[in-house]
């Protein structure tokens, strides 16, 4: 089980939280959503990462606040745990 | 060499005459006609039904292991084809009669075992659920019956039917024709089969990069043991198709998790059928070998690390226990992971890319198993012809922008 840094609450066990999947994914806007294509991309295509993914978390057991992670989906381990609204750390050697 | 029964009289005469290698080891040419990308069940099926039913013989499939160490050997080999659309019913269906006839067909015992498929219902939503399931698929002609839970003990003695447990069971689904095969042998007769033909299976080669001519089509591939000219590429390459098809200039509607499965010390026969629950997430069936072979859910998030949540199979195991409590002291032999590519619909992907000459099939996340001989016969179909065969055109991946989903995640949101 994955420990998880929620920056609100500190440490705790994965089963506390949910996955929310790939983080820092826009909505197109409203003139761009009428293009079925470029819509099928925003609900469906995702990076699926092999190495470091940037991610939303819901700590729903515990201060049931989303924040964001990124973590190497080759190991698991997670490099940095952030807030909503704030840019991804720069991490040495890594490109998100 | 053709097996049959004489065939293993004299070898047992014989044990000084090994048995002979049963696919060669070929260095890759530097051209193909078509190359398959990837060595699990559905790429070696896909390659044997283009040699044999399209005539493709001078074809590769290129592996990055060994064949078959994928997700192929990897998972628990349930074979079924109750699915509620008409869509997926029709595609599984289509491989499960071709199981049917396989062994025969490759000349290679795949050990397929119709033993009967037990899905159980612990709730009234399930009861609806499963009676939906069989209702619909007897329009679709496939066989499944709902049964009464005293009629599923009788059917599996092991089974915990006492109403005083957190999940009771309170019905089933029967499909009686489902079952298990032995998953190597399943690549193995394949890759036999295509060998005879004339096809190359390699080895230790992974797929790095994709040529492609001035117009944008396909023209070659690029791999660790050089680069080969080929028209055509297919990748079947399970969890990693979205990193394959990255490295092609590709993004797809995949999400790679890592699925879990555990065996038993092997034990005398005590399961005579396969028994799934999607409720309490629990599967379970006996190996010849005497096993149990369990398997477990999914992480909840993207890996390619090949193990996942012990958490996730202690779930599980705590479920069997409830629905077989004679397994409580029973001991874990071994534990493992595969990594599946899960779609936004649960429905695989088979079909065309937007670059030209280069074909999918994926998608097929917790579940393809069931599926690698039809799923190989209709790739085969949509790489030669360069047009989807019936059975998988609802599965191309333009879906996703049309909407025509094919939408088994809402349908029974389970596993295999
Ligand atoms: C634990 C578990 C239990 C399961 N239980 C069931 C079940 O009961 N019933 C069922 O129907 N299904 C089940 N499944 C799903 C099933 O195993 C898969 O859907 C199916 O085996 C996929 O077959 P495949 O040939 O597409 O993939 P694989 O067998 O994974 O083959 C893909 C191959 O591609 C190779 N590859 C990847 N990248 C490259 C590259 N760059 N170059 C060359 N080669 C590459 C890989 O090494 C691999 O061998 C289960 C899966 C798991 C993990
Ligand atoms: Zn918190």
């Amino acid at each position: 089980m994955l420990l998880i840094d929620c920056p609100y609450c500190g440490a705790r066990p994965e089963i506390e939280f949910r996955c929310g999947g790939e983080a820092h994914i826009t909505r197109p806007a409203p003139e761009a959503a009428r293009d079925d294509e470029s819509f099928a991309q925003f609900l469906y295509f995702r990076r699926n990462t092999k190495g470091m993914l940037a991610e939303n978390w819901w700590h729903v057991h515990g201060c049931q606040r989303w924040f964001h992670a990124l973590r190497d989906t080759q190991t698991d381990a997670f490099a940095a745990t952030y807030k909503i609204g704030a840019t991804p750390p720069d991490l040495p050697g890594s490109a998100s | 060499m053709r097996f049959s029964f004489l065939a293993l009289l004299r070898q047992a005469f014989h044990p000084d005459v090994p048995w002979t290698r049963q696919w060669r080891d070929p260095e890759p040419k530097s051209a193909y006609d078509a190359v398959i990308v990837g060595g699990g069940g559905h790429g070696l099926a896909t390659a044997f039904y283009l040699a044999s039913q399209h005539g493709l013989t001078n074809i590769a499939v290129l592996e990055k292991g060994w064949i078959g160490g994928g997700n192929t050997g990897r998972n628990t080999t349930i074979i079924r084809s109750n699915y509620l659309f008409p869509e997926s019913a029709a595609l599984y269906d289509h491989s499960l009669k071709l199981f049917e006839g396989l062994s025969q067909a490759l000349n290679y015992n795949v050990m397929f075992s119709p033993r009967g498929v037990l899905m159980l219902a612990h709730n009234h939503h399930d009861i609806i659920s499963l009676k939906r399931h069989v209702y619909a698929n007897r329009l679709s002609g496939i066989d499944n019956q709902y049964i009464s839970a005293k009629a599923a003990k009788a059917f599996c003695p092991p089974l915990n039917i006492s109403p005083r447990i957190r999940y009771p069971v309170l019905g089933a689904a029967l499909q009686r024709r489902g079952g298990v095969a032995r998953h190597d042998a399943v690549a193995w007769g394949f890759a036999r089969a295509a060998d005879a033909l004339g096809v190359d299976i390699i080895q230790n080669c992974e797929v790095t990069g994709l040529m492609r001519d001035a117009g944008g089509a396909v023209r070659g591939i690029e791999t660790t043991r050089g680069a080969i000219s080929t028209p055509k590429v297919g990748v079947v390459a399970a969890g990693h198709s979205s990193v394959v098809l990255e490295r092609f200039g590709l993004r797809m509607p995949l999400e790679s998790f890592p699925l879990q499965a555990l065996v038993s010390e092997p034990v005398k026969p005590i399961v005579p059928c396969v028994v799934m629950s999607n409720t309490i997430h629990a599967y379970i069936s006996q190996s010849d070998k005497g096993e149990l072979v369990i398997g477990a859910g999914t992480d909840q998030y993207v890996s390619y690390s090949q193990q996942g949540g012990q958490h996730v199979t202690a779930q599980t195991l705590e479920a069997i226990c409830e629905l077989f409590p004679q397994f409580g002291r029973m001991r874990m032999l071994r534990n493992w992971g595969g990594i599946v590519d899960v779609t936004p619909d649960r429905s695989p992907i088979i079909g065309k890319t937007p670059i030209e000459g280069l074909f999918v099939n994926c998608g097929w996340g917790t579940g393809g198993f069931k599926a690698t001989p039809g799923s190989g016969h209709v790739f085969a179909h949509t790489m030669a012809t360069g047009a989807p065969h019936p059975i998988n055109a609802p599965f191309g991946l333009e879906r996703f922008a049309s909407g025509r989903l094919i939408d088994e995640a809402a349908a029974a949101a389970v596993a295999h």
